[in-house]
């Protein structure tokens, strides 16, 4: 595979916080491969750095050490309206109140690319209805953002950051909230959109069963590495049983799910 | 997004409303002019009475301008906050904005016997009275603003409004226990809020305060649009948050600071209004909000003064007291609501 396929890569990586009298590392060494077009998710415990490492490679904070590059250029070199169009983000905290329309919500992502006043374009207008179409969420579009439910409120957020035209779609814990089926359909478009697209798409989660039957590679998070493969790589090295610190589960490699002991 | 039909009827419509108040306000009060008359005397200059041109161009018509200033500048800044702060709630006054710009003038008003007089009558004018207005309201929204980022709810934010409510009181009435009963007058009178007998002098600077103060906000109405989605989101579609936020702030505080300064501490506007502006445009784009704020902010506060003139009578009503009776309710029947903001 040629190195030009590679959307963020980041090289001896260390994450973590940095205030006036401490540093605390959460992690260190870290190296991972994006690839253009594939669905990857990130899993580990709570609380062990899911969500700094994403803050890191979004360029929301710092890397301690090492770097994060983005399209084979240092992120931290990118200006903010730059990254808006090479990067968006997901996120599972509720919308402020407001009055916004789901098609209101989704032409926010063509900021980037509009002027001062924010007017839209023929362009950003077949982007908008590209998004929509993808996501297939048609019917909700002039819906208030408070009037659906989370799950669709998800898949508008999806359709956002499609509108914004990124190679890079980053989520933070997008299935939180959802029924099973809600989970399956939003992976399922996510993987959709990477093979039809071409976009990288991370994202983090704690369902590790449907992250191992959807996605194309996974981030094992432990407190020990950080280990980038195939999901049935994965489950060949045992490491599933070291993800967690804890004697009441175990990984069944032949069905591919925890057990409670 | 480009206008909806029912955006443009509502623009022509409240733009009327306004034209139709301005002429009312103008007309009515203790001695009430015809309209006929005062659209003959704005026009043409020439009314059939020589006292009704005088109340005309001296009291009535500078009145309607400072009602207009004041009521588009509180709305403009309470539009900016509520967004800034994503709270529905916030306001000039409830955040604070009005008490610390009182806390100012107090300081100038009542504090200046201390000092000697080439000083004070430095301060005592009204250039004075603005710099301290607009410094007091730009301290109490970076204190509130230093609050909101330590604390990410948005109650704390109100209460620590509400704190400097009362303290501001608190000094105000240390300071009238040491001053003369002159000037304890002057500074009540302030408080009640005053439009009527402003100068042109003072009018011409109170309209480039709030012209600066909302020219800023024309310019930020695309980052604001961005905020609706939280403040991660705006970042991540390239808003420079920093940027915006100091622009937010220069522009509230400029308008809150000067307004205050000239009109007294004008309660409920700022918080009213935009909600008034969401409610009837049913919207959150703030190229609409932007204009639909400014129109309903001078209709309001038209129909306030005009209310606070009480038409056929000699006396007049402290124009805070109006605002107030109007604004609380609308408050109340929000939160009761519990509508989307």
């Amino acid at each position: 595979m040629s190195e030009q396929n590679f959307t963020i890569q980041t090289s001896n990586l260390s994450i973590g916080y940095k205030s006036k009298s401490e540093t605390i590392t959460i992690a260190q060494n870290i190296n991972l491969d994006l690839e253009k077009g594939k669905l990857i998710a990130l899993i580990g415990e709570n609380g062990i750095g899911k969500s700094t490492l994403l803050k890191t490679l979004t360029g929301i904070i710092p890397p301690l050490k090492g770097e994060v590059t983005l399209l084979h250029k240092p992120l931290q070199s990118y200006k903010p309206l730059d990254l808006a169009q090479e990067l968006s983000i997901v996120l599972t905290e509720k919308l402020p109140p407001s009055n916004l329309t789901v098609y209101e919500i989704i032409s926010l992502g063509r900021q980037p690319y509009t002027n001062w006043l924010g007017t839209l374009s023929e362009e950003d207008t077949i982007k908008i209805e590209e998004a929509i179409s993808l996501t297939e969420i048609q019917h909700l579009v002039h819906k208030k953002h408070d009037e659906i439910s989370d799950g669709q409120l998800q898949i508008a957020l999806i359709a956002r950051a499609l509108a914004q035209d990124t190679s890079i779609i980053i989520l933070d814990e997008p299935t939180t909230h959802l029924d099973l089926v809600h989970k399956a359909t939003l992976l399922k478009l996510l993987q959709k959109l990477t093979h039809e697209t071409g976009k990288t798409i991370l994202y983090s989660t704690h369902d590790i069963d449907l992250a191992i039957q959807m996605t194309d590679e996974m981030i094992v998070f432990t407190p020990t590495q950080i280990v980038q493969d195939q999901p049935c790589n994965l489950i060949q090295t045992g490491i599933f049983n070291t993800l967690f610190d804890t004697e009441h589960l175990t990984f069944d490699a032949t069905i591919g799910k925890f057990k409670i002991k | 997004m480009p206008l909806t039909k029912k955006q443009n009827f509502l623009f022509i419509i409240l733009l009327l409303v306004m034209v139709f108040l301005f002429l009312v306000n103008i007309s009515l009060g203790s001695v009430s002019i015809p309209l006929k008359e005062v659209v003959n005397g704005l026009l043409s200059q020439k009314m059939s009475k020589e006292s009704w041109e005088i109340i005309l161009w001296n009291f009535r018509f500078p009145k309607a301008i400072t009602a207009i200033l004041v009521g588009i500048g509180l709305s403009m800044s309470g539009l900016l906050m509520q967004t800034l702060f994503r709270n529905p709630l916030a306001g000039p006054y409830v955040l604070g904005l009005s008490s610390g710009a009182s806390l100012g003038v107090a300081f100038i008003i009542l504090g200046t016997g201390f000092l000697p007089t080439f000083i004070s009558s430095f301060f005592l004018s009204n250039y004075g009275l603005v710099l301290a207005s607009s410094l007091g309201s730009f301290l109490v929204l970076m204190a509130v603003l230093l609050v909101s980022q330590k604390l990410k709810d948005t109650m704390a934010i109100l209460i620590v409004g509400l704190m400097f409510g009362s303290f501001t009181s608190a000094i105000v009435s240390v300071l009238s226990y040491f001053t003369s009963a002159e000037k304890l007058q002057k500074f009540t009178f302030w408080s009640m809020g005053r439009i009527s007998n402003l100068s042109w002098n003072e009018i011409s600077l109170l309209s480039l305060f709030v012209l600066i103060g909302i020219g800023i906000s024309f310019m930020v109405i695309k980052p604001l649009n961005a905020l609706l989605l939280g403040e991660k989101y705006a970042q991540s579609i390239g808003i420079n948050y920093k940027k915006t936020r100091f622009l937010i702030i220069m522009a509230t505080s400029i308008l809150a600071g000067s307004i205050t300064a000239f009109a007294g501490p004008i309660a409920f506007i700022g918080l009213a209004v935009p909600h008034m502006a969401k409610l009837l445009f049913q919207t959150s784009n703030h190229f609409v909000l932007f204009w639909s704020t400014l129109l309903l902010g001078a209709i309001v506060m038209l129909c306030c003064d005009t209310i606070a003139q009480v038409p056929g009578n000699d006396i007049t009503l402290p124009i805070n007291a109006i605002t107030s009776v109007i604004g609380a309710p609308v408050v109340i029947w929000l939160l009761v609501r519990k509508r989307r903001f």
